[in-house]
């Protein structure tokens, strides 16, 4: 078992180097030198040599061997990965502030709107889950199904455009933008939990149906247990690994935001954050919140592996 | 299944048993609510063929489209007998807009599936026939992607594929057929939607090399390729279908995002663009641009969604795909 979790844990590391090359090939190699990009349309040379030697883009990519051997690793890429590995996410060009700061920052307001939508989400979406399936083949069930595919076929911004129009700006149940009271999250978290509903149910009810047509749920019924019980007591115990994996797994993306909530609302939290940076070319913001949602991504799959291990002990034979 | 094998003096050797397309059509037709969304389908199908039509006429003469062209003197009009949708801030026939919408929506789909389908078949057929450090390999590379938030990788590959098409001359040969904004979206949904695909695939081709036709071409001294492509492959390609059409929305509910992050497509009116366009003139009551094409959009990915489901049921009642959440 400690061989089995040291040996998980340690597969994060090629994982994340992976992420960070793919994100610096996007971003230096695909992208060509930022400093174009930066200095905008009518820049001239010199200003593009005087961006690119400030933020150390005429390095090149990966391996110096200008210098070679004494300073071989001064390189991009090498550089960005030391940096990121320590946590020193470097300075934004917008803002000029620390990009460590600016998430700190940013963290708060996220969490408060995705730590509610997330958990209202989950109970109504596994309620309801639980619902269609002791109902299932039934109209209810139907009516569900129907209903949680209708509501995915319109877009998210649709559903943020209606609710802002009629409920805040002419019914003034709520306010339209801004983050200053509890009040302010309302909205934003009703809308999130409207439009991600529909996905979570029709997930919880495949995982429960499958769990249905199981052996023990006939030889429960066959000797005798009421199907309430059978719904409450056995499936619901067995779904309940698929469930904590897509729970676990969802985790990371409290933390990176919502992205469109957070614009459409003005709450200042790392969605936000993200999409400014994606407007001003502010690479080094960019490469934190990518860092940052993959590595946690990773980190919580390899957690759910060791759970799953730990809860399970077939699984540690394959 | 034919009683063939039982009785071999009754049932005639060319009475072949029916194929898994045949089965499946069987049992779809029997489904209601897969023929209402097949023909629904067919409906948005035509229509797309025809704003093709349109579009490529205008361009081959090289005049303007009559869905560009503006009319300043009736902007903002509300639905009426010569503009049943109403018209735009640019007096444009909002209908139309919608129909050359359905084209950018079906060319997203098709585009970005030419980027997935062969990289998503090739490398999860390769990985799962060969197994081993090959395996290995392309495992890791698609634990990299589908490590990545998705829509901040979608986001930035389109954003970092527009500027290239911007400086270089190759790619503006092409652009000169397809919008620049479409093919970055593309390009970016194409290059991590593979995943998906990938894991199927490998899966499947885990499965099909231990089988017995399979072991039995290799005894006949097939080579792999021709075991891969010519023998496992009608196995599993109706996975590639129910894959598309599951994965087809999820382009459509996309591309709004990325227009709204001001990404998408420029200068053609893709639904994405009209919803957001909308956005302004809803606070001026202007419902009927927000209402078209939500509704345009909301029949199509529903459609697409329930009629997935059905030929997923009709065709691999086993397979499960975890239903993931939309942007």
């Amino acid at each position: 078992m400690a061989a089995y979790v040291i040996r998980r844990l340690l597969s994060v590391v090629p994982i994340t180097i992976g992420v960070m090359l793919i994100t610096f090939f996007v971003f230096r190699v695909v992208g060509g030198n930022p400093a174009y990009r930066i200095a905008g349309k009518n820049a001239t040379p010199a200003r593009i040599a005087q961006i690119s030697h400030e933020r150390g883009y005429d390095k090149p990519l990966f391996v110096n061997f200008h210098e070679f051997p004494r300073q071989v690793f001064d390189a991009q890429f090498p550089q960005l990965a030391w940096n990121l590995v320590r946590f020193d996410f470097g300075q934004s060009i917008v803002t000029k502030e620390r990009v460590g700061t600016m998430l700190h920052e940013g963290v708060g307001p996220s969490l408060c709107v995705t730590t509610p939508l997330f958990v209202i989400e989950l109970f109504l979406g596994v309620g309801l889950a639980l619902l269609a399936a002791y109902y299932r083949n039934t109209w209810i069930d139907r009516g569900l199904v129907l209903l949680s595919v209708m509501g995915m076929s319109i877009s998210s911004l649709v559903y943020i455009m209606l609710a802002q129009y009629w409920l805040a700006s002419e019914w003034r149940l709520f306010p339209v933008w801004g983050f200053e009271s509890p009040r302010y999250l309302i909205l934003p978290v009703m809308v999130g939990v409207v439009a991600g509903v529909g996905g979570e149910l029709r997930f919880y009810r495949t995982v429960m149906l499958d769990e249905m047509y199981q052996e023990y749920v006939r030889t429960a019924r066959a000797k005798g247990v009421p199907s309430r019980t059978i719904l409450f007591r056995h499936v619901l115990r067995n779904a309940l690994i698929p469930i904590l994996t897509n729970v676990i797994i969802a985790i990371p993306f409290l933390y990176t935001g919502a992205l469109l909530l957070e614009n459409f609302f003005g709450i200042p939290g790392l969605g936000r954050l993200t999409v400014m940076a994606l407007f001003n070319f502010d690479d080094d913001v960019v490469f934190a919140t990518t860092f940052i949602g993959s590595i946690l991504f990773v980190l919580f799959n390899a957690l759910t592996d060791i759970g799953y291990t730990w809860a399970d002990p077939r699984i540690r034979l394959k | 299944m034919s009683t063939g094998l039982m009785e071999p003096g009754i049932v005639p050797l060319s009475n072949s048993p029916d194929g898994l397309w045949t089965i499946a059509w069987r049992q779809l037709r029997r489904n209601r609510i897969a023929i209402i969304c097949l023909a629904i389908l067919c409906v948005y199908t035509a229509t797309w063929v025809y704003a093709e039509g349109k579009y490529w006429s205008a361009k081959i003469r090289g005049t303007v489209p009559d869905y560009k062209i503006s009319h300043y003197e009736n902007r903002n009009q509300p639905p009426s007998l010569s503009h049943p949708l109403g018209t735009n801030f640019a007096g444009r026939d909002n209908l139309k807009q919608l129909i050359q919408g359905t084209r950018i929506a079906f060319e997203i789909g098709l585009l970005t599936s030419i980027i997935v389908v062969p990289l998503g078949f090739t490398l999860g057929a390769l990985a799962g026939y060969f197994g081993g450090k090959l395996d290995g390999a392309i495992v890791y590379l698609f634990s990299v992607v589908a490590s990545v938030p998705d829509i901040l990788l979608i986001v930035s590959i389109t954003y970092v594929t527009r500027a290239a098409v911007e400086r270089s001359a190759a790619m503006q040969s092409i652009t000169r057929y397809i919008d620049a904004g479409l093919l970055a979206i593309c390009v970016g949904m194409g290059f991590t939607g593979w995943v998906g695909l990938c894991r199927i695939i490998r899966g499947e081709y885990l499965k099909h090399r231990e089988r017995q036709y399979v072991l039995a071409a290799r005894a006949l001294g097939a080579s792999n390729a021709s075991i891969m492509f010519r023998h496992i492959l009608p196995n599993v390609s109706h996975l590639v279908i129910i894959n598309f059409s599951l994965r087809f929305p999820g382009f459509i509910l996309i591309e709004v995002v990325l227009s709204y992050l001001g990404i998408g497509i420029a200068n053609e009116p893709s639904w994405g663009t009209i919803i957001n366009d909308a956005k302004q003139r809803l606070w001026l009551g202007n419902w009927w641009e927000l209402a078209g094409a939500t509704i345009a959009m909301f029949f199509l990915v529903l459609a697409l969604n329930l009629f997935g489901d059905a030929l997923r049921d009709a065709l691999d009642p086993k397979l499960r795909i975890a239903e993931g959440k939309t942007a």
